[in-house]
């Protein structure tokens, strides 16, 4: 329909080219080895290249152990969050609970605070608690801050659920308990994926809540450990280089493989 | 859905609202809610009560008042925070949204390459803020991709310590964050873009209107509930903002790149300025509260429509 004009392509791929240039170079840098660098400069085409960046990175770096742990972090909070999630959005979006647009709107409040307004009085909680410093902390501070959002969500896809469904389950005389295990949350299902892929990003890539209940570093998670790395290659660009392209790897994996979710993950959260 | 059945007497509603509801289910509500209210409200509250006394972690807070408050007031760094916090809201929302719009305009279409544009302007968007403040880091260093850039354009003189510089190193920072989001503003738009009714601009354009009549005039307006979100989600990220200048600049050099956020963390976390710091954080929530009002407005009313 509308016309195809031949500058499109022509302003699109130098622009995109544009776009994807810190990407590779970054990657290019991680590959060289440290020598070639010094003797050669930063920004001088490759003539060598090797792992050694890598192998730093993860070893000596201790970017290898801060994986693990975003591994341990992220699984388990997205998994919990979101079953909490989603036993709160079906109360709220099939039963009749008093005031049920308030308790929702307040959850997602919740969500919306400047996490700024949080930090102090959460690192001194999980102190009294006794779980200040442990991965547990982070996961748990994860799953209490992304909750509303995502019971919000949720909820809106909920309440959309035809009512027939349910009428049926209930003459056949199920509870409440096994409406959601057999029938909510297969129908759920995905909205429950674009939140998965949403809610694995921000969780692997949180930095602020890692710095406020952590304080050792091999409790640290990957984007915590990345900042210390940097601070302990100085200029030893291949390492700092290498240690970011492990920590963009998952991320970029799960965005390949589930570009669909994710994007209207993202738009659900537009929409919220 | 929500309307009552009939007109109840108020006292038996919440009576047999209780009745109503299986127990099971408010198990199901107030297991989540408590830890939302542990974790996020409970914290939240103490921040306030904070702020108004002065305590590095150890004994008893002492209580001053508006104290701290007064201090901010007068305090060169918490200005040039809040200077820099207004230049990013407007420099990264405004960037990312024009640059963002204008991509979403030209690849809302089918055709060859469309996918790998959008495949390839979106993906910096998955990366954490850390890590795109780091490959930055590796683009500004002083042989970096932007000083080699610069030199073999000729535009040498325009080589600069993009980070240790106090009059760049803030827009150094905002570039980069300004990459990372650009994606983001584009997928929302292209969205909307789908919900603008072809029709009409092709009548308009029958009718002689050119590109970019019909783009401000026709297209414009129906991306009114996206340009809403746009701007609360701008807003409300631009003042949360402290990963991509914690890990590129740490707020130096001489403080000149920090933001609320991060000034709130250099005090109440590595200088321990607990009250100072919670004044700090209450200063960005008193900020933040107004958005966050309405695009909870906005929400309600999406909720009511839907």
């Amino acid at each position: 329909m509308r016309q195809r004009s031949p500058w499109f392509h022509a302003l699109m791929i130098p622009f995109t080219l544009l776009w994807v240039a810190p990407m590779v170079f970054v990657l290019i840098v991680a590959l060289r080895p440290f020598s070639d660098i010094v003797a050669r400069g930063l920004s001088a085409l490759p003539t060598t290249l090797s792992w050694e960046g890598f192998e730093t990175a993860l070893t000596t770096g201790g970017i290898g152990g801060a994986l693990r742990n975003s591994a341990i972090v992220t699984v388990v909070a997205v998994v919990l969050s979101l079953f909490l999630a989603s036993l709160a959005a079906y109360a709220l979006s099939r039963f009749r609970i008093p005031g049920r647009t308030v308790i929702l709107l307040l959850m997602l409040a919740g969500n919306l605070l400047p996490p700024q307004i949080l930090l102090i009085p959460v690192a001194k909680i999980t102190e009294a608690l006794g779980i200040y410093d442990t991965l547990f902390a982070l996961i748990i501070v994860q799953v209490g801050f992304g909750l509303g959002f995502y019971t919000f969500v949720l909820h809106g896809f909920m309440r959309a659920l035809p009512n027939e469904v349910f009428e049926a389950a209930r003459i056949d005389g199920a509870g409440p308990v096994r409406i959601y295990a057999l029938i909510v949350l297969p129908l759920a299902r995905p909205s429950l994926a674009a939140l998965t892929a949403l809610a694995t990003t921000w969780i692997f890539n949180d930095l602020i809540w890692a710095m406020t209940v952590l304080r050792t570093e091999d409790n640290f998670p990957i984007t915590a450990a990345l900042l210390n790395l940097q601070g302990g290659f100085v200029s030893q660009w291949n390492v700092v280089a290498a240690g970011a392209v492990i920590a963009a790897i998952p991320t970029a994996v799960v965005f390949f493989i589930f570009q669909k979710q994710f994007v209207s993950g993202l738009l659900v959260g537009a929409n919220k | 859905m929500t309307a009552p059945a009939t007109a109840e007497r108020p006292t038996s509603r919440w009576a047999r609202a209780f009745r109503r509801v299986p127990w099971v289910v408010w198990v199901f509500l107030l297991v989540p809610l408590a830890v939302e209210a542990f974790w996020v409200f409970w914290p939240a509250m103490n921040s306030f009560s904070l702020s108004f006394t002065r305590w590095n972690g150890v004994g008893a807070a002492e209580p001053v008042g508006l104290g701290n408050y007064q201090d901010l007031m007068s305090d060169p760094t918490f200005q040039t925070a809040l200077r820099n916090n207004v230049i990013w809201v407007i420099g990264f929302g405004g960037l990312s949204v024009v640059i963002g719009l204008a991509l979403a305009v030209l690849l809302n279409r089918p055709g060859r390459g469309i996918g790998l544009y959008r495949a390839a302007i979106y993906l910096p968007m998955v990366f954490s803020l850390a890590v795109t403040g780091l490959f930055w880091r590796v683009l500004y260093s002083p042989d970096g991709l932007v000083n080699f850039s610069l030199d073999s354009l000729g535009l040498g003189a325009l080589e600069r310590q993009w980070l240790a510089d106090p009059d760049v190193a803030l827009y150094a920072v905002l570039v980069a964050a300004v990459w990372r989001q650009v994606g983001y503003i584009m997928v929302l738009y292209l969205a909307g873009l789908k919900g603008v009714d072809p029709a009409l601009e092709e009548a308009a354009a029958m009718d002689g209107a050119n590109r970019w009549q019909r783009f401000t005039r026709i297209v414009m307006p129906q991306l009114r509930s996206v340009n809403a979100v746009v701007f609360a989600v701008t807003v409300i990220d631009s003042l949360r903002t402290f990963d991509i200048v914690w890990a590129m600049t740490r707020g130096g050099p001489y403080n000149s790149t920090h933001l609320l956020s991060t000034y709130m963390f250099e005090q109440g976390f590595t200088l321990v300025n607990l009250g100072y710091g919670s004044a700090i954080a209450v200063v960005i929530f008193a900020l933040a509260i107004v958005f966050i009002i309405s695009y909870l407005v906005r929400s309600i009313r999406q909720e009511d429509a839907s």
